[in-house]
């Protein structure tokens, strides 16, 4: 039952690292971008497993119950801003892909090297 | 039990994830996307997160999958199948996963309740929010209150990321006025689908009366303004999807949205100074009314106005740059 | 009367559960996009609104009963407008509808 406890972690690192793998290994620019997606969704899925408190509940107090356990809210409001700036990095990161096309003609990584070393 | 079901959700999130590294159609990746972003937010609910589950749904499965595709409008939508140089990012890959595993070993088990992070700062929140505060729901409160300043920076940074996409890409000055322009620009207009505009002009005042709900309903369940600012962009979206893009630019022209994005931003800035100058410091809400409770309640309520504006504006802003561009 | 009412919604929680099962089945084993759509469609209606009937029942006449109401009218719109419209863009993109049945492969 200890390691059951411990499978939100190694989810957490087999998300992390299948995300770093398309980051570095995939040549296509919007692979990369959703690669760094899920590189962001794995570290979210980190500190929202550290606020569980067994037997608790989300934390909003209901007036008039006084001994309910509550979750952690610290870990929810880093990870509720965390999520905003990630889609506006996402954003900004295809604004920039779709100039690539329009300047280069192809959004694949190595293809864009080529022509940058040829002009 | 929920245990059981956490550990099946997360298998899936592990399957889904590896399907859109591997999927070489573009589309089919997006698509995933949206699917890997939706079970991120039952995974979160069931960790007793309602607030990010909330957050994670509107923005991950609904405006982040729309972003996705505006984009893949604009670019060649299959990846180029590679046969080099894979195995060592593989190798690294799996090395690093066997460290992190092995790091993980020491951690707290999923919900001990004498783990370090739930001893030094995290009670002292969940006892006096009552007292100092009085709103039910915490996290709203250390979001709006007692961790106002990081929230300012957040909504700067999502102002940022507007103001650099506006840099990049551009918006049409306003619609077009005509007919020789409106011939020019994309016009996809469903008018001849009739299904979905009904449907979706049934439906389309109730998402904008859902989105006004979970902005002022923030303080007593999980709500606020990320959440409300991208369920209305999500319905303005719908709009524009049915009734074409020059007739969503019409009703909210271009230089409303930089109004309404730089508006939020400078409403939550210009709180802070309120205080200052009411003689408190900067965002400290309990001087904008004589009782102090009732600063505080209006302090969150102003800028959680704020976000859900700039947030609702910039999400706007980044979609109809994508959409409105020609290629 | 609990009883009575624990059994029938475990009925339709579970009746709720195998119609979103026989859906995805579906999904994987027929051969067209026409024909999974009919498979979807049926996760989309029977399944929900039975899995919800049943929550309702156990809700009992609180709030919370009529938002899931509230719910299943939403579904019930839109799920099959989305299938419509994908239908449609399967048309307009040339995926043409067999007609003729066709021998297993």
């Amino acid at each position: 039952m200890e390691l059951l406890g411990l499978y939100n972690y190694w989810v957490f690192a087999v998300l992390l690292m299948i995300g770093f793998y398309a980051v570095i290994a995939k040549a296509n620019m919007i692979k990369k971008l959703l690669g760094l997606s899920i590189f962001q969704a794995a570290v979210f899925l980190l500190y929202i497993t550290m606020d569980k408190v067994e037997g608790g509940t989300a934390p909003i107090i209901q007036p008039g119950v006084t001994d309910q356990v509550f979750s952690n809210p610290l870990p929810q409001v880093l990870i509720l801003t965390a999520i905003v700036v990630g889609i506006s990095t996402t954003a900004l990161g295809l604004a920039i892909v779709v100039r690539i096309k329009e300047t280069y003609g192809t959004i694949e990584e190595d293809e864009t090297q080529r022509l940058d070393e040829q002009a | 039990m929920l245990l059981l079901f956490g550990i099946f959700l997360l298998t899936l999130l592990v399957i889904t994830a590896v399907a859109i590294v591997r999927a070489t159609d573009l589309f089919v990746a997006v698509m995933l996307m949206g699917i890997f972003s939706l079970l991120m937010a039952a995974n979160f609910f069931i960790l007793d997160a309602a607030d990010v589950a909330l957050t994670e749904a509107a923005i991950g499965a609904g405006i982040s999958t729309v972003l996705l595709l505006g984009a893949l409008a604009l670019v060649p939508n299959r990846e180029r199948v590679q046969h080099t140089g894979r195995w060592a990012a593989l190798a690294v890959v799996s090395v690093t996963t066997l460290i992190i595993v092995y790091a993980t070993l020491d951690k707290p088990r999923l919900g001990d309740p004498n783990a370090p992070v739930h001893t030094h700062v995290a009670p002292w929140y969940l006892e006096f929010t009552p007292e100092f505060i009085d709103i039910p729901n915490v996290v709203t409160a250390v979001l709006g209150a007692y961790r106002a300043y990081d929230t300012f920076g957040e909504v700067i940074v999502v102002l940022t990321a507007g103001i650099g996409v506006l840099f990049l890409l551009g918006l049409p000055n306003g619609p077009p006025h005509t007919a020789e322009d409106s011939s020019r620009t994309r016009t996809q207009n469903l008018g001849h689908h009739l299904i979905p505009q009904v449907v979706g002009r049934l439906i389309i005042p109730f998402i904008v009366l859902f989105a006004l709900y979970v902005q002022f309903h923030g303080e007593y369940g999980p709500g606020g303004g990320f959440q409300a600012g991208a369920i209305f962009a999500a319905a303005v979206i719908l709009y524009a999807l049915i009734e074409g893009e020059d007739a969503a630019l019409k009703i909210l022209s271009p230089s409303l949205l930089k109004a309404l994005m730089a508006g939020g931003a400078l409403l939550y800035g210009a709180t802070g100074l309120v205080t200052m100058l009411l003689g408190g410091n900067f965002l400290d809400y309990s001087v904008l009314a004589d009782d102090a409770v009732a600063g505080q309640q209006w302090g969150i309520i102003i800028i959680e106005l704020g976000v859900g504006v700039c947030v609702a504006g910039v999400l706007l802003t980044i979609y109809h740059a994508f959409a409105a561009r020609n290629d | 009367m609990a009883l009575l009412l624990d059994v029938v919604s475990w009925i339709l929680l579970s009746a709720g559960g195998a119609f979103v099962f026989i859906g995805g089945v579906g999904i994987l084993r027929m051969p067209t996009i026409y024909t999974r759509m009919h498979a979807a469609s049926v996760t989309d209606t029977m399944g929900t609104l039975l899995i919800l009937l049943g929550i309702m029942l156990q809700a009992g006449l609180t709030l919370a009963t009529v938002k899931l109401a509230a719910i299943v009218v939403f579904l019930l719109l839109t799920g099959p407008t989305a299938s419509y419209a994908l239908a449609n863009a399967a048309l307009l993109s040339g995926v043409r509808p067999e007609l003729t049945t066709r021998e297993p492969d």
